[in-house]
Parts: C-alpha cells; structure tokens; sequence
C-alpha cells in the first residue's frame, strides 16, 4: 500500500506524531513519477526544486507547531490549463511551449493557502479539448489500468496521476465531463462543481459559460476535503457565486435514508456497454438497500444537448483562442512577411487539428449570416436541457446514471472521427449545459476496466451529491481498487 | 450653389475619465511610459477575466442621459471579434444590440436657428491600444497602456446637413460631455474622436446616395474640412456622370484632401456575440435617479438663463456657455461684479481675442473670473478708466496677480483730483498756443489734440471725463 | 446546407488559420458531419424560448474604480516573442 492511499486525516496524523513528514512525501511522490511516468505520460512540468524547497518550509512550520492549513503537506499536480506563475503552463499546446505565467490562478492562490505543495502540471488534450487526451502536443497519456487505452480527456493527466498514485490529488477542469469522464476511467473520483462555485480566474477558458475547476481524488472524502479549499467567491470572477460556502465534510454521514433518486432513461439507452448499465444497475441496487428510493425519469432533450454542446462551446472556443496570437506570448512563427501572415502562420504552426476544427466550427457558427441559425438557436436549446434538469429536481434529491457510456476505450481508436468521440459525452455535456454539480465514482469494473457512476446534484448543493457518493463508496469499496501498475 | 444635398452621420467616441481602466485597476492616466499601465487583464494573458468598472458605467449613463437617450433597463457587453496587435485579445467588449442608451437628441445652432439632430444609440466599450510605426517600415511597436481605457460610442442619425452642422454638432457633444463631467473631451489626445458617414443626393430625392466614410479627422477643423472635400468630390463623381463608390477614406490634413483606403481594409465580420465572462447589467429605476440627479446644469439651460437673467444675447450665450470653463470663467466674475454685460463683453472681446491669437486655451493663461470682475468693479468705481483697464487686463492674463495689484504696482489709479489736472491743463494750453488759437477759432477738433497731449502728459491715468470738463472750462474762461 | 472549400478558406481567413488544401478538404468534411448532426435542433420548436447564456442568474456584479498596481515592465515583456523599447514589436502595420 501506498502512503497516498492513507485517508488525509491519517496522514495529518502521521506528520504530527513525526513518523512522517512532508519531505518523504514529496520525494515519495517525485520517485513515484520517475519510475512510472515513461508508461503513463501524465506530467508536462516538474517543480521539483520548488516542491522541495516548500517541503521543508512546512516541515519548519511543523516542528514550530503552527497552524496547519487544510490540505497540509500533501502533493498535488495542477492540470496545464490552470495557470502557475513561474512554472511552464502549456495548455498541451504548441503555441505556449515556452509560457511562463506571470500570476497565479485563484485555485493556485487558495491551494498556497491550504498549504498542498504543488508537484507539478499535467498533461491534458489541448486547451481542453478532446475526451481522450491523444490531442495534446506533448504525447498521449496511458491509462493505468491498461497501457493500450486512454485514461480519458480532456483531464486525462489529472486522472492518471492519481490511478497511479503520482499525486495525492490533482485540480481538473471540465467544460463537457473533461473531469469526471477521464476519472470514471481511470477508476477515481472526479468532482465538477456548480458553474460559479469555484472561481475561473486563471482557468485559461475553453467555454466560458461552461468550464469549471475541479478536483480529482481518490475518494469522496478527499474531494470533499479539496473542494473544501478551492471553493468560494472570488471578486476577480465576474461570474463566481457569492453563496455561503457550507461544511462538507461535515456532509459526509454514510446516511442516505430517504434520498430520492431519479434515474434518467436517455442515459440507460442506446449506445451504452451493457456491462456498463449492469454495474448502474447494480449501484442502484446499492442505494436501495441503504434506504434510498429510486425510479426511472426522463430528461426529454438529451439527445440535443450534444449538438448544442458543439455549438456552444466552439463558438465560445473561437473567441477565447483568438489571444494566441503570436505578439505578447506564445511561438511565432519565423520570419513572418507581415501581419497577416504572422498571425495565420503563428497559429497554425501552434494549433494541433481538434483545436483547429473547434475555431473552424465556432467561427463558422458565429459569422454573419448563421448566429440566429446555430449559436442563438443552441442557446435556447440549452434553456430547454436545463429545464429537464429543473423539472426533475422538483421530485428528485439527486439524478444517478452513468458517467460514460463505455469503459476506456483503445489508444487510437476514434482518431480521426470526431463525431463518435463527441457521442462519449453524451452523459456529462447535459449536465453542463444545466450547470449543476456532478461527480464521478468508481462503480466497479467491466472486463477490468473501471466504470464510473455520475451523480448529479441541484445546484450549489455539493454536499448531498458528497453524501451520497461517500455512502456508497463506504458501503461498496470501489474506490479501493487499484491498477495493477507497477 | 450646389445641386445636391449633403447627409452627414457622425460616430463620435469619446474616452470617460475614470481613474482605473473599464476592466481592470490599471490606471487610466496620460503618459505614462509604454506598456507600464497594464496586468494579465489588460495585456489579454491567458486565464484572465474581465470585471466591469461602476463608474464606467455610471458615466455612460450620465452621457446617454445627457444627450437625451431612453435607458435601458437591460443590457449586456458582446465580444467584437478582430485580429490586430493593439486589441490584445482580438476581441473588444463592447455592446451590439443592448446599448446603454437609444432614441436621444441633441440641439445645435447654425446661422441663428435651431436645429435638432437625432442620436441613435450611445454604448460603452473599452478603448485599444497604440500602434507606433517604425521608420523604414522596419516593424510597429505596441504600446498597451491605453488599451482597456473606458468609451463610449456616440452615433448620429443621418440628420446633419452640412459640415458646418456636423462642427457645430460635435461642439454641442463636446460642451455636453464637458459639464457633465465624464471626459476631458480633448480632441488631440484623443480623447474625442470623430468618423463621419458622408452622402449627397440632388435635393428632393428621398434616398440617401451612397456613403463614403471618413476617418482621421483629428480636429474640429478637420472634421468641416474633410466633409466640405468630401462633398465636392463627390459632387464631381456625379457631375462627371459616376457613381460614388462606398468605402473607408482618409482625411489628409496635409494634402487637405481624402484618400481612399480601398484595399486596405478587409471587409469585416466581426461576429458578436454576448461575452460569457461578464453578466448583465440592469438599471432600475432606482439608479437612474441618482444618476439623472448627478447631471448638472447643461449648455442649452446655461444659455437660456443667460438670456433671461442678464440679458444677453443668444449668441453670445450661445459662446460664453459653448466651454463650461468659459462658462464657469464668466459666472465667477459675476460674483465679483453685477455688470453682467461688462464682463460677457470683455470675455467675448478682449479674451477670447487674446486666446484666439495667440493660439492658447483658458486653461493656458493666468487670468481668473474673480479677477476679470475685480477689474470691472474698478471700473465702476472710476479708480481706472476703461483705457487703462486694457493695460491691467493684460497684466491678469500674463501675471495673476489681482487687478488692485496690478494697479498699485504699475500706479494705474486714475487721476481724479481737480488741482492736479487743472496744473496739467494749465500747462498744455501755455505749451499749445496755435492749438489754443484754432479752438477758439472754431476748430472744435483742437480740442481732441489738448486733450491727448494731457493724456499722454498723465500717461493715460488721467479721469478722461474731469479733463474734457476742465479743459472746455479753461479754454472758454 | 453544405460548406464549401470556398467557404472553408474564407473562415479559416477569419480565424487567421492557414490551411493545407488536405485540411480544407478534411474540414469541409468533418464540419458538413458536425453541422449535419446539428441540423436536429431544428426539430425543436424554440420560438419564444429565451436564450441561456448564463446558468446563474447573476447581474450588476461590477468593481469601484480603484486604482491597483500595474505589473512591472519585465514581467509584462517576459513571453514576448519579440521587444524594442519596452513595447512588443510586430511587422509594419500599414497605414
């Protein structure tokens, strides 16, 4: 067993009673990466020096018996499109190989505060964008319960690292289930908060309206823990909530008795590994036996939330990466002969073909003659997914189904049809498009593979969604599984 | 006289003074050396996030209220997407089709009648940055200091007939902006700035002719130079039997002509959308009111009150409230002399003479309104005479010290005493005898003669009046 | 409604992106799939539906006017590509 499969407060223990400290931990965590990351390819940058300088501050701070901040001591990787000052941040793009940030996203600040020590940056699909996390630049990532296949995208670096047990925990980003579909599989525990819970400020944005921070752990406590220190509002983010931050640990009581689930039935249907829906099916199961009722609900326009996804988010996209320009940061290309040609040659050398199509399609989408036809029109649709969404939290605690609709699939296997890549979503993206919050846990496996279980909650109201996932998890020990790495 | 009718439409944006930038706390002000001013915000980093400036707002409404605009209640910011350097994101935030204020008006004056000229929207966006180009065509140097600075956008309906019109119009807009105290409206820091939608069409046609639209006009006396071009270059496009072309084109201060910049311009599609980043806005009721309530006394209102309350008039109202500090110059002389006309005159005469040519603005010289309606009030009491008035006046203007100052330093005090002139009299009539000679021979202008001598004599400080009584006396005893 | 090469290379004008003539091609493609797919929120009768641009229902969220520092100039010209005289520099913009 690995010192990172002890439950925070056992570590915290540990490091109190001097049988440990945050040096061991982070060597601990940097020799892990050396003798596995040539398979897993989940880190992009290494702050080596810096973690272990910072180890020994917070061993300092120990031995002077200070106040100790939430996540103390434990090692933590960042996901490469959270900026960190200093530390390379490449979004898995070409175009910033070379971009040092010159401040700190709002996470970054508040993980300082609850005393992590940040280990490193990790591999994703450029700028987010793909579900398997074979865009990046800098190489593919492997999922650890099996080399051959993917660990999922676009956070596929930050699911990885945990599986593997790099890391203690890592922060993800999820725009259409680029947290929770790469932990379902990768068989750990991936949370996307409310939109608006966790502020975006230094989340180099893919969609705007719809990227949210999260962390990856592997557990429920810990996630309750993490999203503990990176939640609240931040004045820097227009659009971050001013609500009241609850206690979430405190959520955590192993009693379900009562909840009422809705299960919807668009999620159970065509396209899902039947291995897959048994281990749902099996969860419920689970739920029942614990107190809690469930039934079948219909969240009428699933079907359309991935087209207005696409839309959406591209269009978004579009703008959003119109900045890499090539004048204040990022490559340019040589030797341009003019503006023009600086810019349609710096991007084009940056940008891999996902994030090529994306600006295609939303400045498609947006450009005089189509707004009314596709990005205004996705807009209402959203309006109408959303009310699905409120109309089953009217009867419903919580809505449960599948994160994914199959395991991790093959490395290669839907390269070059990005349509059948954009269908994996088809579980996660409503839930973006509403907002609300969801997490991803293991659920068991299927030929080996981890299967996750998404449960959604009403907005803002993370800690029923922890409730029940921590209940689970305690009563089943998914999440104790591990990949057979060596 | 031409056959054709112009029709003019300005886009007028105009920089509002706030301290910091409309979305970030970099500071706003002038000179700062390049790129100093600026964060991840206003540089476009990656992961950054705008968040809107109140006062930006407020001064928006506080502009559309002032030029008469209906409020929105609703409103939203939306991306305008282009690439070029000094637009750090390639997008500006600015507002498509929710703008802060619609359906307004302002009044001009041309050749004594009023004339309103309707304004179809005002919004707020933020501001670029400055592109320096290098000799020799080596490269542009970005300077982002400036990038993020507040606007608003100002546009006109196609209501202006003339280029006189359109200056008289934007002379409004500035005076307007000016008292309510949202910009310093200075054409040549670019502050103000002014394209302008330029068409002409025999008179009596209904349908606009095809519009040409002017850019760099870096002055008021640019903007009527380039649209009276304009309007005769077309004119001859027509009369040669062409047809006007619609494009961008260049005011040329000094060639003093447009250039077309046909081929340089893409055409555009800026592909707006509502920005994600930033939410709505909604203005209440509520805050209307305090807004409205901030809005002081405006230029059309000064005047009239001139009119009613002094008498003047309604050009010269018209000039003194044309600059709200001229306007202040005046109302605070007023506090100092209640001879209204007096001062309306020395302003209008005298300073603005001063001002004109040599070039210089209020702001440029000493002189202050507690001074000008100190000096009137010396007047008044006949401690100086209207002659030497012009030797203190100058004095004001040059030094700042106080007219009583001026007069005590340079002994300007009017000489009144009786014994005093008569002597001087007495003196000027033994020196002048043929002059004395041809008055008492009927020669009445003799006595201009005498009594400039005795002037000369006192170097101007004699009490004019005294010495022509004195004088007649003498040369009638 | 199907994209054109024509139209592939007028929005990859747009996006400033330069495009091989096997890009263009393979992107006419794949946006004719995308957009196809799309095609089904026409099903939906969305007439008087108000668009979602935000799930939050947020509005006024605004600053005071504030003045904070600014960065310093080294760190403003840290990534950039290319610098004269503490500004960033680019190819002659014509006039």
């Amino acid at each position: 067993m690995s010192v990172f499969d002890l439950r925070l407060a056992e570590l915290h223990n540990r490091l109190q009673n001097k049988q440990l400290s945050v040096a061991e931990l982070v060597e601990h965590s940097i020799k892990r990466i050396s003798d596995t990351d040539d398979k897993i390819g989940a880190f992009l940058a290494l702050n080596e020096e810096g973690a272990r300088k910072e180890a020994q501050a917070l061993d300092a701070q120990l031995a002077a018996g200070g106040e100790r901040g939430l996540l103390f001591g434990v090692p933590a990787g960042i996901k490469d499109n959270i900026v960190t000052e200093g530390l390379r941040t490449t979004c898995g793009s070409k175009f910033l190989e070379n971009h040092d940030p010159i401040y700190d996203a709002a996470v970054v600040t508040k993980l300082r505060a609850a005393q992590s020590v940040t280990i490193g940056k990790l591999n994703m699909d450029e700028f987010a964008m793909g579900g398997s996390n074979e865009n990046s630049a800098y190489g593919l990532v492997r999922n650890p319960w099996d080399l051959e296949r993917v660990p999922g995208g676009s956070s596929g670096g930050s699911a990885a690292a945990v599986a593997a047990g790099q890391v203690y925990f890592t922060l993800g980003s999820d725009t259409g289930g680029s947290i929770r579909q790469p932990a379902a599989y990768c068989g750990v525990v991936g949370l996307k908060p409310t939109y608006g819970l966790v502020s975006r400020f230094g989340l180099v944005a893919f969609a705007s309206s719809l990227d949210q921070i999260g962390p990856i752990t592997k557990n429920v406590e810990d996630s309750a823990y993490v999203l503990q220190a990176i939640a609240g509002h931040d004045e820097r983010d227009t659009t971050s909530a001013k609500v009241d931050i609850p206690d979430y640990l405190s959520a955590l009581t192993g009693d379900v008795k009562g909840l009422r689930i809705g299960v919807p039935k668009e999620y159970l249907g065509q396209g899902i590994d039947p291995q897959v829906k048994e281990r749902v099916l099996e969860a419920l199961k689970v739920f029942e036996s614990m107190g809690a009722v469930w039934e079948e609900v219909s969240l009428p326009h699933t079907e359309y939330a991935i087209a207005t996804y696409y839309l959406l988010a591209s269009s978004e996209a579009s703008s959003n990466l119109a900045r890499f320009d090539g004048v204040r940061y990022g490559v340019r290309a040589d030797n341009p002969a003019n503006l023009i040609d600086l810019y349609r040659r710096s991007r084009s050398e940056g940008f891999g073909p996902e994030v090529k199509r994306r600006i295609m399609l939303g400045t498609y989408a947006l450009s005089s003659g189509y707004y009314d036809a596709y990005y205004k029109k996705a807009q209402q649709v959203r309006t109408l997914i959303k009310q699905d969404f409120d109309q089953a939290f009217e009867k419903y605690d919580l809505i449960i189904g599948p994160t994914a609709p199959t395991p991790a699939f093959k490395l290669g296997e839907q390269v070059g049809d990005p349509l059948t890549m954009y269908l994996n979503d088809i579980c996660t993206i409503p839930v973006s498009l509403a907002g609300v919050p969801a997490i991803s846990i293991p659920c068991g496996t299927a030929d080996g593979l981890p299967v996750g279980l998404q449960i959604i909650g009403k907005p803002f109201d993370e800690r029923t969604v922890l409730r029940a996932a921590h209940a689970f998890e305690s009563q089943t020990g998914f999440h104790d599984l591990r990949p057979a790495l060596s | 006289m031409s056959k054709y009718e112009t029709v003019v439409g300005l886009e007028v944006h105009v920089e509002l003074h706030t301290k910091t930038k409309i979305f970030c706390g970099c500071s706003t002000s002038f000179g700062a050396p390049p790129n100093t001013h600026t964060c991840p915000v206003c540089l476009g980093h990656p992961g950054v996030l705008p968040v809107l400036n109140r006062q930006a707002v407020e001064y928006a409404m506080k502009a559309a209220m002032a030029i008469n605009c209906e409020i929105a209640e609703w409103c939203k910011f939306d991306r305008k997407n282009y690439f070029y350097p000094d637009s750090p994101k390639a997008y500006q935030i600015s507002q498509f089709d929710q703008p802060i204020g619609q359906n307004g008006w302002i009044d001009i004056e041309v050749n004594g009648a009023t004339k309103r000229i309707g304004i179809t929207r005002l919004h707020l966006e933020e501001d670029a940055g400055k592109l320096t180009h290098m000799d020799g065509g080596f490269g542009s140097l970005v300077d982002l200091n400036r990038v993020g600075t507040p606007l608003v956008e100002i546009v006109s309906e196609p209501d202006i007939r003339s280029p006189e019109e359109a200056k008289a119009y934007l002379e409004k807009l500035r005076a307007i902006m000016q008292y309510c105290d949202v910009s310093d409206v200075k054409m040549e820091e670019g502050s103000l700035r002014c394209d302008a939608n330029i068409s002409i069409r025999p008179y009596g046609q209904e349908k606009f002719g095809t519009r040409a639209e002017l850019k760099n006009m870096n002055s008021f006396r640019g903007v009527q130079r380039g649209l009276e071009y304009e309007e005769l270059r077309q004119a001859d496009v027509l009369d040669s039997g062409g047809t006007v072309v619609q494009e961008t084109r260049r005011w040329d201060e000094g060639q003093g002509k447009t250039i077309s910049m046909r081929g340089k311009e893409e055409a555009h599609d800026y592909r707006y959308f509502p920005d994600p980043d930033l939410v709505r806005l909604h203005i209440d009721a509520e805050w209307k009111t305090r807004v409205q309530a901030s809005i002081p006394e405006l230029p059309d209102a000064r005047q009239a009150r001139y009119m009613q309350q002094y008498g003047l008039s309604s050009y010269d109202a018209g000039v003194l409230t044309a600059s709200m500090k001229l306007s202040d110059f005046f109302e605070m002389s007023l506090k100092h002399t209640s001879d209204a006309k007096a001062s309306a005159n020395w302003i209008m005469g005298d300073l603005l003479g001063y001002l004109n040519a040599n070039n210089l603005e209020l702001s440029d010289v000493k002189i202050t309104g507690q001074g000008l309606g100190e000096m009137i009030q010396l007047i008044e009491k006949g401690t100086i005479s209207t002659k030497i008035a012009k030797t203190v006046f100058k004095g004001l203007i040059e030094t700042g010290k106080s007219p009583q100052q001026i007069v005590e330093e340079q002994g300007l005090v009017q000489i009144s005493d009786e014994g005093a002139i008569l002597s001087i009299v007495d003196a000027i009539i033994a020196a002048n005898p043929q002059s004395v000679e041809d008055f008492r021979n009927g020669k009445e202008k003799a006595i201009g003669f005498l009594v400039g001598q005795i002037m000369k004599e006192t170097k101007g400080k004699a009490n004019p009046g005294l010495v022509n009584k004195l004088l007649v006396e003498r040369l009638n005893a | 409604m199907s994209i054109t090469i024509k139209e592939v290379e007028h929005v990859a004008n747009l996006a400033r992106l330069e495009l091989s003539d096997a890009e263009k091609e393979q992107f006419a493609g794949q946006l004719n799939a995308i957009l196809k797919y799309a095609e089904k929120l026409n099903q939906l009768d969305t007439e008087g539906i108000e668009p979602t641009s935000h799930v939050l229902p947020l509005a006024n969220v605004m600053r005071e006017d504030v003045v904070k520092p600014s960065w310093p100039i080294e760190k403003v010209l840290l990534n950039a590509p290319e610098e004269e005289d503490g500004q960033f520099k680019v190819p002659a913009v014509l006039e």
